[in-house]
């Protein structure tokens, strides 16, 4: 049979798929044993057991200084601010993206000074907005929006472009105005496309997240890691960058699930068009 | 006055000329089959007599007012496809037609309003056979229930013109004849005025009250795409014609037409 024709077996895919973390994870092990045998106080690839103790330290005993329990207080303000970059950025991407979409007199409008506000580079900008908003939580929150929200804005216009003339035709013959149309016809189509976009935004929204917590702030998981810099602790950023993977990686899931939950439609509409193209 | 008139209509797309010189008058309930090679004009006719094109020159009157520029209520249309809603169930499709009528802030009814539309939606779904699909999501359809839909949605509004383009060109023979009794048994209870187009010759004979060929009568040669089409034949289509009468006039009309071996096998 072609190699193209073969299919994994359901357990074997799972294997194949768990292989490389395995094979990762006994390199980076034979690799911190070597080290450490030569140098015990070597820092660069600390043990496991090292690591336990680090994040134990962190997530179940109170900081002597503030008394919280710093893992789950960087973990909850990060999240904290994504959620806010990440919701307030989907609110207006869906609306704009949505009234730009629908409305030709708006898009002609809108649509050049959206494109030249998306070329900007947020990073560029970060100075800017510390000055304004102060170096609190609304400065990293706005880093976010003006880093994902274009992109969103942008994507959700084509989407609503894309939702064929047909049905806007039918709508109109079914003697619905405007407002009827945005409302029924066009949102609800959206919004499991805006779940899409949001999911491959979320990319960008930690990296400006971790830029923004790194630069100015008092706790997050971006500002742990580059604080602990200083000391080379490998033992905290290494747990960390794998906590914040596996955040980002939860969230997609939980998107993707909401998504297949609540649009069972687009789901298979998506299927359908994949067979077919 | 009839109830529609087509004077004297033109229509370009830019430089190329599709039609040229249409002049018609149609009665209220006439069902209409269009027909011609792909490409001749026929969907673009359509798009005007729905308000989504605007003749280049003449006019369109509709019941004694100029045609609106923008679909609306009076004019309901059948894709050949992407015509439903796929966010909505089979019922939904329908109801949204009277909660765009009745509810124009919200556009949805709740209630005891919407228990009274729902048996008005309800029944109309029986009349095209959808009932036990009633809850099912266009995409859980197969492409003639979707039709179905299309047509029952269409219907809801109580348009006065029904716009076909097409609208069985997907779907198998069998499933087709069910889809022309439909078609029919709505068309002589509704009183409704219908344009149909279609590909297929026996179903243009056999469904309309009326037939129009579309063909080019100008040809330069060297220039394909220097003139536009115009109606070549207008025949009245009576049930009691002589059957082999109709084949003749078919066969004269099939060597006319600019249809390919692969599309004369169709028709
Ligand atoms: N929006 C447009 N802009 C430019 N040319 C167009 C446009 N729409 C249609 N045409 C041209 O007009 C001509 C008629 O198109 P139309 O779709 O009306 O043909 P048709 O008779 O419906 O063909 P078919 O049987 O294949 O559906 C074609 O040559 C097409 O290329
Ligand atoms: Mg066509």
């Amino acid at each position: 049979m072609r190699l193209i024709n073969r299919h994994p077996s359901r357990p074997l895919k799972w294997l194949l798929g768990f292989l490389p973390f395995v094979i990762i994870v006994m390199v980076y092990i034979g690799a911190s044993h070597q080290r450490l045998a030569e140098n015990p106080n070597d820092k660069l690839l600390p043990g496991i057991s090292k690591m336990v103790t680090s994040m134990e330290r962190l997530a179940f005993e109170p900081s002597k200084r503030s008394g919280d329990y710093l893992f789950w207080q960087d973990t909850l303000s990060s999240l904290q601010r994504l959620a806010m970059g990440v919701g307030i950025s989907a609110l207006i991407g869906l609306v704009i993206g949505l009234i730009n979409g629908a409305i030709p007199l708006v898009r002609a409008n809108l649509s050049p000074l959206i494109t030249a506000i998306a070329l900007v580079p947020p990073m560029a900008i970060l100075p800017i907005l510390f000055i304004i908003f102060g170096l609190g939580e609304v400065s990293k929150v706005v880093l976010i929006i003006i880093g994902i929200a274009p992109f969103i804005i942008r994507d959700m216009q084509a989407r609503t472009l894309e939702i064929p003339a047909e049905q806007l035709i039918k709508a109109q013959t079914l003697t619905a105005n405007t407002w009827q149309i945005l409302l029924r016809v066009l949102l609800p189509q959206i919004l499991p496309r805006l779940l899409d976009t949001v999911r491959l935004s979320l990319g960008a929204a930690w990296i400006f997240l971790i830029a923004a917590e790194a630069i100015a702030a008092t706790d997050g998981l971006g500002y742990r890691i580059f604080l602990v810099r200083r000391y080379l602790s490998m033992d905290v950023i290494l747990p960390y960058v794998v906590w914040i993977t596996f955040l980002a990686f939860l969230i997609d899931w939980l998107l993707r699930i909401i998504s297949q939950r609540l649009y069972p439609w687009y789901h298979s509409q998506k299927a359908v068009q994949g067979q077919t193209t | 006055m009839s109830f529609i008139t087509i004077h004297n209509v033109w229509k370009n797309y830019g430089q190329t000329p599709v039609l040229e010189n249409i002049h018609k008058e149609v009665e209220q309930g006439s069902f209409i089959t269009l027909v011609g090679a792909s490409g001749c004009g026929k969907s673009t006719f359509l798009k005007m007599l729905l308000g989504i094109e605007k003749p280049s020159k003449g006019n369109i009157i509709l019941e004694d007012e100029p045609l609106k520029a923008e679909p609306d209520g009076e004019r309901g249309i059948v894709f050949q496809r992407y015509s439903v809603f796929p966010h909505l169930t089979v019922q939904e499709n329908i109801l949204i037609a009277l909660e765009f009528q009745k509810k124009p802030l919200i556009a949805r009814m709740f209630g005891s309003s919407k228990q009274q539309a729902l048996q008005k939606v309800n029944a109309l779904i029986e009349r095209v056979g959808l009932t036990h699909a009633m809850n099912h999501y266009p995409h859980e359809l197969s492409g003639g229930m979707q039709q179905r839909l299309a047509i029952a949605q269409a219907l809801i509004a109580n348009p006065k013109v029904l716009l076909l383009d097409e609208p069985f060109g997907a779907l198998d023979p069998g499933i087709r004849n069910d889809m022309h009794e439909l078609v029919k048994e709505l068309w002589q209870q509704d009183q409704l005025t219908i344009f149909m187009v279609t590909h297929d010759l026996k179903e243009a004979f056999s469904l309309g009250s009326r037939l129009w060929v579309f063909d080019k009568v100008r040809h330069d040669p060297h220039a394909p795409q220097n003139y536009g089409s115009q109606i070549t034949y207008d025949l009245e289509l009576s049930t009691d014609v002589d059957d082999s009468e109709q084949i003749a006039i078919a066969e004269e009309i099939k060597s006319t037409l600019h249809i390919d071996q692969s599309e004369a096998v169709i028709a």
